[in-house]
Parts: structure tokens; C-alpha cells; sequence
């Protein structure tokens, strides 16, 4: 940053130099820190706040979810709403079905439980949730490799989400249309907690750590063929 | 977390009886089904058209009363490479890190959003199985809805070949898991031309499990290999009475055919 400054000192000196002899002041190089500081505070504002907001576009679930309400009254934890069918796959989002085995009628009356009840179990239509942590479509991940065969906790990967008692907003990228969650919340793609991103590096880190089928001939790391289809 | 992420190593291969197929062609016709393998509209040029399995037709060669026809299907050969390090003729030139050969299940993968199309493969493959994407897939009105959410659909540009249905073997896993078993049985990873062969003339199996059918099979005297003198270790088998077949597997001079029939016919 030095180097650049007095390079704009020189090149302002010069400038000043060939305009007028004269009036040689050096106030001049104070008035040009200043803008510079001013430049780079407004670049870094345009990259941390403006770009973000350019790049990823908000959507509104259909309504409002509380994890924390719902993981009191359900004895199974996270698979008594989201569990393993029995071919394996993993049933993700509930359906409507799956809700009206208890929400047949209203029960605690808040406002989005009827939006639920007006919109959805009135005319019999699937909740549209927006998923957050949706992969990509080349991407093959098997719930029942990581969370029965491993025997990882969900809150590795989903974070505090069981602990929530409102729906985060559901960001998706403009360009690719990837959730955000995928990238992560921070910009720079840094990362404290597992949960923060679920990019292909975040999978092959844990995957190599755990030394998880690392026998590709190609790069002795995991095969790509392991979650790639 | 050490709870048993690797299961056991396998060979997955495939044998096939040759006097068995009657060259029907639905093996094709599953496999293009099953994988989202796209078609033109005018498939005569077979240089340009994709097919990850191929039924070729072959001939004796001999005048009518004697002539014979077989049908050879071919899918990709899966190669072992020498001494079965994986360095079959694709995985070794790949550039790109897109083909890979998986030491748990010996398959050779291809992964298209890694390729960048530069067909070095295709060249270094003696089998002709791999195939370009020239364009990008167009399919007719509505068959959108009937492709397979479980194999990507491949954008021009890049290479494409067979799997051996792996997407079916990573299914049969998790089922597997939910299960409780850390293994798969046999008949829970089949490839769908195996399952599409109204013959029963495809075999398909883990090569060094004595419990698959194939082990047997492929220890057959009838068996062959394609190319076999080029040492790519293939894991597709064929079988066939017939010596002239046995000798269509691989380009022999005449008097090594000759010879090569003597010790044939001795075996």
C-alpha cells in the first residue's frame, strides 16, 4: 500500500511539477490520501455488501417453520420428519402427507399454521419448500453412506437448524442458482464450523481426513465417481 | 469414526455368452434408456451416433452352406491395466483427471463436468467404446420427464461410455446401509442390460467373489477377452464353443492361426 502511495506522490509531484512551478504545495498529497483511503473504503463496501446483494437473489419460503417447536413434540429427533425409506433413499423435505398425520387440524392456531391449513391441506397441495442445501445435479450423496454407515450427527452438515425457530431466508446464486448454502454466508468462503459450507472441497476434506475410499488411481484421493454421476 | 467407511475391494465384471445372444439389440436399447444416452434423429452415421454398448455382428467369412454368424455385444471393457493397478489405456492418458479408475469396484469413471473434450481417450481406447458429444442432447417433446434423475445428462463437448450402471451400485449401498449390511448381495447391483437380456446371455458379478456366478464363468475354457495380446486386462469375458469366435477376439496372423487353433482345440 506504501509503494502505491508514493507512487501517487510521485506522479502528483510530477503532474504538479510540469503544470505550474509555482505553486508547489505538498497539502497536495494529504487531499490524495484522503480520496485514496475513500476510494478503497468505497471498493471495499461495493465488494462486501453491494456484491453479495448483486449476486445472490432472496426467495420466501411459503411460510414460516419452527424446528424447535416441532423437535419437542416428535419423539424420533430429526427422522421422525425427515427419515430413510426403505430402498435406502433418503426422504429429505416432508410431504403433505407426512404433516397431516398430526397437523389434520389446526392445532396451536399460529398464523402460519393457517396459511398451511388455508393454502396446502385445503386444496391438497404439497408444500413447495425451497430446499437449502440442494446439491448440484451432478452431485450423488447418499444420507445413508454418511448418516447410518458413518454415523455422523445431521447438525455436522445442517448446523443448528433443529434448534431454530424460524426459517432462514433462501438465497440462491444469479448465476449458477446454487443455494447459497453452498458457497456459505461468508463472501471470502471462509469457514469456522462444518456446517458453514458444502462445496466439493468441504466433501473431499472430510472424506480424506476420515480416509474415506481414498483409492483413485488419478489423484490416490477419493474417486470423483464417489459423489459425482 | 472409524466405523467401516471401505467396504471390501471388488472386481465387478461382466461375462458374456456369445452363442446365447441373438444379436436382438436390447441390451442397447435398456442401456441407452437406463443412462440418458442421447440420439439424433438420423443415426446412420454410426461414427457420430452413441451407444455405450455396441452389439456388433461378425462372420465366419465362408461361402453360404457354411457361413455362421455371432453377435458380440460390447460394452466398455472396464480394464485392469497390468498387474491391476489401474492404468487402463483411457485413465492413463486422461489429462483432465476425468476418467479414474476405482480400486474399491474397478470401474473405470468418467465424469463430464471434469472432461473438457479433448478425446485423447477415445483415441487410446482400442475397444472403440467411448464416444464425443457433438452436440447437446435434444430430446423429442415430453421425454424430458422419462430421463433417469439418477446419471447426469452430458452437454457437448465431452466423452462419454459406459458405467456399468453404477449409479445402480451406490443405490444397492444405501439400501444396504438402511438395511443394516455393510455389503451388497449379488442380485442388488445388476447393469441393466443384464436384466434386459432376454437370452440371459450377460452374466454380471464381482470377478473375485467365488459366490458370483461370473467367477466360474470366467475360468471357463470357452472364455475369451477382446484384444487380449494388448495386456489391458479387460473385465468383460466372452464365451463361445465356437473357435472361430474364440479367434475373432483378437487380430491373428494366418499361421498364428493355425497354430493358435491347434492349441485351441487341444485345450
Amino acid at each position: 500500500m506504501s509503494a502505491s502511495e508514493e507512487k501517487t506522490k510521485e506522479v502528483s509531484e510530477e503532474t504538479a511539477g510540469k503544470g505550474a512551478d509555482k505553486s508547489k504545495e505538498p497539502s497536495n498529497a494529504g487531499i490524495i490520501f484522503i480520496f485514496f483511503v475513500l476510494g478503497l473504503g468505497v471498493s471495499i463496501m461495493v465488494g462486501w455488501i453491494l456484491f453479495p446483494k448483486v449476486l445472490y437473489s432472496q426467495k420466501e419460503q411459503p411460510f414460516d417453520f419452527n424446528h424447535e417447536n416441532h423437535m419437542l413434540m416428535v419423539d424420533n429427533g430429526c427422522q421422525s420428519c425427515h427419515f430413510f425409506r426403505e430402498d435406502g433413499t433418503f426422504s429429505g423435505a416432508p410431504k403433505l402427507e407426512q404433516c397431516i398425520d398430526c397437523h389434520y387440524d389446526i392445532h396451536g392456531g399460529s398464523e402460519d399454521e393457517i396459511i398451511f391449513h388455508e393454502q396446502y391441506v385445503a386444496n391438497n397441495l404439497e408444500v413447495p419448500w425451497l430446499i437449502y442445501y440442494k446439491q448440484p445435479n451432478c452431485v450423488f450423496f447418499s444420507h445413508a453412506a454418511h448418516v447410518i454407515n458413518a454415523e455422523m450427527d445431521c447438525r455436522t452438515c445442517h448446523g443448528d437448524i433443529g434448534e431454530s425457530t424460524s426459517l432462514p431466508v433462501y438465497e440462491y446464486n444469479r448465476l449458477s442458482s446454487y443455494s447459497r448454502n453452498i458457497w456459505g454466508q461468508n463472501i471470502a468462503g471462509l469457514k469456522r464450523n462444518t456446517w458453514d459450507r458444502m462445496k466439493m472441497s468441504d466433501c473431499s476434506d472430510c472424506h480424506q481426513r476420515n480416509n474415506v475410499n481414498q483409492n483413485s488411481v488419478q489423484t490416490l484421493k477419493g474417486p470423483c465417481f464417489v459423489c459425482h454421476k | 469414526m472409524e466405523k467401516g467407511h471401505n467396504t471390501t475391494f471388488k472386481r465387478y465384471g461382466m461375462v458374456i455368452d456369445l452363442d446365447k445372444c441373438t444379436g436382438c439389440g436390447a441390451c442397447m436399447v435398456a442401456c441407452m434408456q437406463e443412462n440418458n444416452v442421447p440420439f439424433k434423429k438420423d443415426e446412420t452415421d454410426k461414427i457420430r451416433s452413441i451407444t455405450w454398448i455396441r452389439v456388433y455382428k461378425l462372420n465366419n467369412g465362408k461361402p453360404y452352406p457354411d457361413t455362421e454368424i455371432c453377435y458380440l455385444p460390447r460394452p466398455c471393457q472396464h480394464c485392469s491395466g497390468m498387474g491391476d493397478h489401474g492404468h487402463s489405456p483411457c485413465v492413463s492418458v486422461c489429462p483432465a483427471t476425468a476418467t479414474d479408475y476405482g480400486m474399491d469396484t474397478g470401474i473405470v469413471s468418467q465424469i463430464y463436468t471434469r472432461c473438457f473434450g479433448c478425446r485423447y481417450c477415445m483415441v487410446a481406447c482400442p475397444y472403440h467404446v467411448r464416444h464425443f458429444n457433438w452436440w447437446d442432447p435434444v430430446w423429442p417433446e415430453g421425454m424430458e420427464n422419462y430421463l433417469s434423475p439418477n446419471v447426469s445428462v452430458r452437454m457437448r463437448g465431452v466423452v462419454e461410455k459406459c458405467s456399468f450402471c453404477y449409479h445402480r451400485y451406490q443405490l444397492a449401498r444405501e439400501r444396504a446401509f438402511v438395511q443394516g449390511r455393510k455389503d451388497i448381495e449379488e442380485h442388488e447391483y445388476q447393469t441393466a442390460c443384464t436384466q434386459a437380456c432376454p437370452a440371459k446371455a450377460i452374466t454380471f458379478g464381482d470377478l473375485i467373489n467365488p459366490a458370483h456366478a461370473v467367477y466360474e464363468l470366467k475360468n471357463s475354457p470357452n472364455a475369451f477377452q477382446l484384444l487380449e495380446r494388448l495386456q489391458t486386462y479387460p473385465k468383460v469375458y466372452y464365451l463361445s464353443d465356437r473357435l472361430w469366435v474364440r479367434m475373432a477376439g483378437d487380430n491373428y496372423l494366418e499361421e498364428e492361426k493355425r497354430e493358435m487353433a491347434q492349441a485351441k482345440i487341444k485345450r
